[in-house]
């Protein structure tokens, strides 16, 4: 009997083998696997065990940290002005996860990231309890609160604002909004909260971070992208140059007729002009002319078409990359396909304030350590050039006689220079849908210094749709979040 | 006789038959470590839980200390030349795992469940009362050949046992399995377990009277040997009955082992390979037979082979799904190599059961690879024992009941340990010692006392010659 005893014993050792194989195969080689796991609840009790660090514009924190009574959470997430700041900060809730800056960064901002190790072990030998890091913004407050009362008194919309020379983002708003403090614990409470802010539940989207998640069509504001391309190719060399526009024109390859809104002073006009006041007809031509590719290259110099990463990322803005020519005309008057976010056109118009030069965007200026140490420090960084500082003059001075003497006359700032464009864009099956109103600018101040550029746009306000103009809605926040910012740097 | 006795420069002059040594000093300093490292480990949740000593240590410590104290003394004078390792590795588990019950009962998550009870004084409980049984065992039970006379008691009594469970307002339904009775003011039994060792005892006590029918006078078939129908016949009837009844109370890792066990018993006894091929076949068919007809069985199986998707069914209140096997996955990942540290883990999370059918998951997070290993390793030791006894041991009854009954032990360990490694599909069964649940430690008592008892026998020297006729005339023993 003793045979078939040894074969028993050599199979008994075999379950046990693999079960030491399988232990390996989920404790050491899957381990960071289902350690990470986004279902793995002691992700967020982890994120929840101590008091979290703080984000921290102009100095001061717009976020905290309260004790929780719930039993896995030690810590739950406050935020201070929870609306205006929820498109910077995102949410870090109990129950529903975190976004934007507060799950980027959420190694820093609870203690985890691999920078810290030293320091938690120092803290755990002298039994000091772990402590979180801060994110230090680049943005501006008395900007940020300008953007967002702005769009509260007129409905629907976002602003992006840019420090040209930096690409540090000043303001980043979006109304409707949301208290991210409402849902930040893991109570009934907390998820009923939740559920009245989801779309399905509330047509207004307000979770919609509109200044980087949502593109619109950029209507007339596109042009400055046009002119920039006939510039940069060379088709006029100067503003005040006679363009090749007839009128009425006819789109090629087409019986239809682009139409210009009123009746405006648009033939053969020089690009100053048809920029003041919006020459449909004059930019169409431009871009049939030049045709789509080099219409797809500019834009794509100034960012369209990728993901922008601030380090929260944007949606991708689009200039269509495939289409005939009536479409390329029409593209290039930001109509048919292209769209944008309110960040991209931020940066268009940034890139124009900075002779050419655009700047990365980004947002997070530097980490911190619990001790205020600096962790990483972000560095301004060109991303391209999309058209020569001479060409930026030349596109600069067209876009002061827009707000000079043109459609963007409510963005004069006394004592300030300041370039602009407007824009109504149509939307909807036919039109039908109310326009949204667009306003991009930066301001110039007398050392020649551009601080900031904005990109306004405002969705169907209440008023009536002939009243809906990028110069009339929007325009006044641009011009509000452009005195905040040049206000606090005197 | 005790080897205390036999000094080193003695011992090359001495008589073969009484040089063998009775190892049971190397039994008393293993027990030493059995005791003191389970005390570390609850000094170590107290400290991490509460920050102090707990203050139940004495109490703790002296009660597992007297545990193994008796066990040890008893084994020292009623079975002197018992293996020296199965007692201490038994005390061990058993300690560690009373430890880690305890660390789950501290948690805040499980006692707002409302089946929350105090699991650690009455896991001490069942342990004593398990050492009772494994010092009865010893003390009445003077040799196991006894056992070979209930072979057919057995079979009924584990037939009884298993029927038991499905007696109306006896039988009590837990959480989809009948496998538990009610004892009123005794709290619940798992008369399984119990019967695990009633149909070791029946199975080996069968196969070695019928072990050479069923090997010789067999037709071949097909290039099998395929024993005589009467032979063979009773035999599969215990097997039919002992499966349906399984079936019916929806227990089918116990199933499992029984089968495991049966064939594994009857391979030793003919030593005819062709049983494995035709187990292997019958288990094949019964599984695919029962999961066609058992939605309970065919959800345990998509369970396991997608347990996010379970998880996800289960958060979305889809009735009859569970996120334990998940959670239990995340528990071992989140330990990774060294573990949390004992008390600082999350395992708790699991939820019902953490302590019982998923006490591994806890290991796995708190002691992390190192750990579990360890106790897998402890675990292959104990078989490895019980396989050595098997091959010490000098009859056919004794080898039979001991390769059975620590084949059903390791059979029992892969079945719950893969179970809740996600390596097989989960069936609701309890690591032996470690887990809450008194059957199971009680019953597990009793197997570790049965090995001692047959590797005693084995081991046992024949007896010297008698230096004085007088005195051996009382020792007379008739078989």
């Amino acid at each position: 009997m003793n045979k078939p005893l040894r074969r028993i014993a050599l199979f008994c050792g075999l379950l046990v083998l693999a079960l030491l194989v399988r232990d390996n195969w989920l404790q050491y080689v899957r381990a960071d696997e289902l350690k990470d796991d986004k279902y793995n609840r002691r992700v967020a009790i982890e994120r929840y065990a101590t008091p979290r660090g703080d984000i921290i514009v102009d100095g001061k924190s717009i976020t905290g940290s309260t004790t929780s009574d719930s039993t896995d959470f030690e810590y739950k997430r406050t935020y201070k002005d929870g609306p205006m700041w929820a498109p910077v900060t995102g949410y870090a809730s109990q129950a529903f996860g975190a976004t934007q800056l507060e799950s980027i960064d959420d190694g820093i901002l609870t203690g985890n990231d691999d920078r810290l190790f030293f320091r938690n072990t120092l803290d755990m030998i002298t039994g000091k309890k772990k402590q979180g890091g801060n994110v230090v913004t680049t943005l501006n407050a008395a900007a940020q609160k300008a953007a967002y009362d702005g769009l509260k008194d007129r409905g629907k919309g976002a602003v992006a604002a840019i420090d040209p020379s930096t690409g540090a983002i000043l303001a980043l708003a979006s109304f409707p909004s949301y208290d991210p403090s409402v849902f930040a614990g893991n109570s009934d409470k907390d998820s009923e909260a939740w559920q009245k802010l989801q779309k399905a539940k509330n047509p207004n989207d307000p979770m919609l971070n509109r200044a980087l998640r949502d593109i619109y069509p950029p209507g007339s504001t596109y042009k400055v992208v046009t002119a920039a391309a006939a510039l940069e190719n060379g088709l006029y060399t100067d503003a005040d140059e006679k363009t090749d526009s007839p009128l009425p024109y006819t789109l090629p390859d087409t019986t239809t007729e682009l139409k210009n809104e009123g009746n405006i002073p648009c033939e053969n006009a020089t690009m100053r002009v048809a920029l003041q006041y919006s020459c449909n007809t004059v930019f169409g031509k431009i871009g049939a002319d030049l045709g789509k590719d080099k219409m797809l290259a500019e834009a794509k110099k100034f960012g369209f078409n990728s993901e922008q990463f601030i380090p929260v990322r944007s949606a991708a803005s689009n200039f269509p990359e495939d289409m005939d020519k009536p479409q390329t005309a029409l593209s290039s008057i930001g109509q048919f396909e292209t769209a944008t976010t309110p960040l991209q056109m931020a940066m268009v118009a940034s890139a124009i304030a900075n002779d050419g030069k655009l700047m990365k965007p980004y947002m997070v200026d530097k980490l911190q350590a619990p001790n205020l140490d600096v962790l990483e420090q972000t560095e301004p960084e060109e991303m391209s050039q999309p058209l020569s500082s001479k060409n930026a003059q030349i596109l600069q001075s067209m876009m002061e006689t827009v707000v000079k003497d043109g459609t963007g006359k409510n963005a004069q700032i006394s004592g300030v220079t300041v370039g602009g464009k407007t824009g109504t864009a149509q939307h909807g099956v036919d039109n039908s849908e109310k326009p949204y109103a667009w306003f991009i600018s930066y301001a110039q101040l007398a050392d020649g210094s551009s601080p900031v550029a904005v990109a306004v746009v405002v969705e169907d306000e209440g008023a009536v749709r002939d009243n809906i103009s990028g110069g009339g809605l929007a325009a006044p926040i641009a011009k509000s979040v452009m005195e905040a910012v040049i206000a606090s740097k005197q | 006789m005790s080897s205390t006795t036999n000094s080193p420069t003695h011992h090359t002059s001495t008589i073969g038959a009484i040089g063998t040594p009775s190892r049971r000093n190397t039994e008393l300093a293993l027990l030493v470590f059995a005791v003191v490292i389970p005390v570390f480990a609850y000094v170590n949740v107290g400290l991490a839980i509460n920050d102090k000593v707990p203050a139940g240590l004495l109490a703790y410590g002296l009660g597992l200390g007297l545990i193994a104290g008796v066990g040890h003394l008893v084994v020292r004078k009623f079975a002197p030349y018992a293996d020296p390792l199965l007692l201490p590795l038994a005390t061990l588990l058993n300690g560690i795992g009373l430890v880690v019950i305890w660390r789950l009962d501290q948690s805040k998550r499980l006692q707002r469940l409302s089946i929350y009870v105090e699991a650690a004084p009455r896991q001490l409980l069942y342990s004593a009362l398990g050492v009772a049984l494994f010092v009865a065992v010893l003390v009445f039970l003077k040799d196991h050949r006894i056992l070979q006379r209930y072979t057919y008691i057995s079979m009924a009594g584990a037939l009884v046992l298993l029927v038991l469970p499905l007696v109306p307002g006896l039988g009590v339904n837990i959480f989809g399995a009948r496998i538990w009775i009610k004892i009123p003011g005794l709290g619940t039994v798992q008369p399984g377990e119990f019967a695990k060792i009633a149909l070791a005892i029946f199975f080996a006590g069968y196969l070695m009277v019928k072990r050479d029918a069923l090997a010789l006078a067999s037709r071949r078939f097909l290039g099998l040997y395929l024993p005589r129908g009467r032979d063979l016949g009773p035999i599969i009837v215990v097997w039919i009955i002992s499966i349906l009844i399984l079936v019916f109370e929806t227990d089918l890792g116990t199933s499992l082992l029984f089968f495991g066990m049966f064939i594994i018993m009857l391979y030793v006894a003919t030593e005819r390979t062709s049983w494995i091929v035709f187990g292997l076949l019958m288990s094949a068919a019964g599984a695919v037979g029962v999961a066609g007809f058992e939605s309970h069985v065919q959800q345990r199986v998509e369970a396991w082979l997608d347990p996010m998707n379970e998880y996800l069914l289960s958060q979305k209140g889809v009735a009859g799904h569970t996120e334990q096997s998940m959670q239990a996955l995340w528990a071992f990942g989140s330990g990774g190599t060294l573990g949390t540290g004992l008390g600082q883990g999350n395992s708790d999370l699991i939820g019902f059961a953490a302590n019982s059918d998923f006490i591994l998951a806890t290991f796995g997070e708190e002691l992390g690879l190192a750990g579990v290993m360890a106790i897998l390793l402890i675990y292959g030791l104990v078989v490895e024992r019980g396989v050595r006894t098997a091959l010490a041991a000098r009859d056919p009854f004794g080898k039979l009941l001991a390769i059975g009954l620590s084949g059903a032990f390791a059979l029992q360990v892969f079945v719950v340990a893969g179970g809740v490694m996600g390596l097989i599909p989960l069936t609701g069964m309890t690591m032996p010692f470690l887990a809450y649940g008194g059957s199971s430690v009680i019953a597990n008592w009793a197997l570790i006392g049965i090995l001692l008892r047959i590797s005693d026998t084995a081991r046992r020297p024949a007896p010297a010659p008698a230096p004085s006729p007088d005195a051996e005339m009382t020792q007379v023993v008739r078989p």
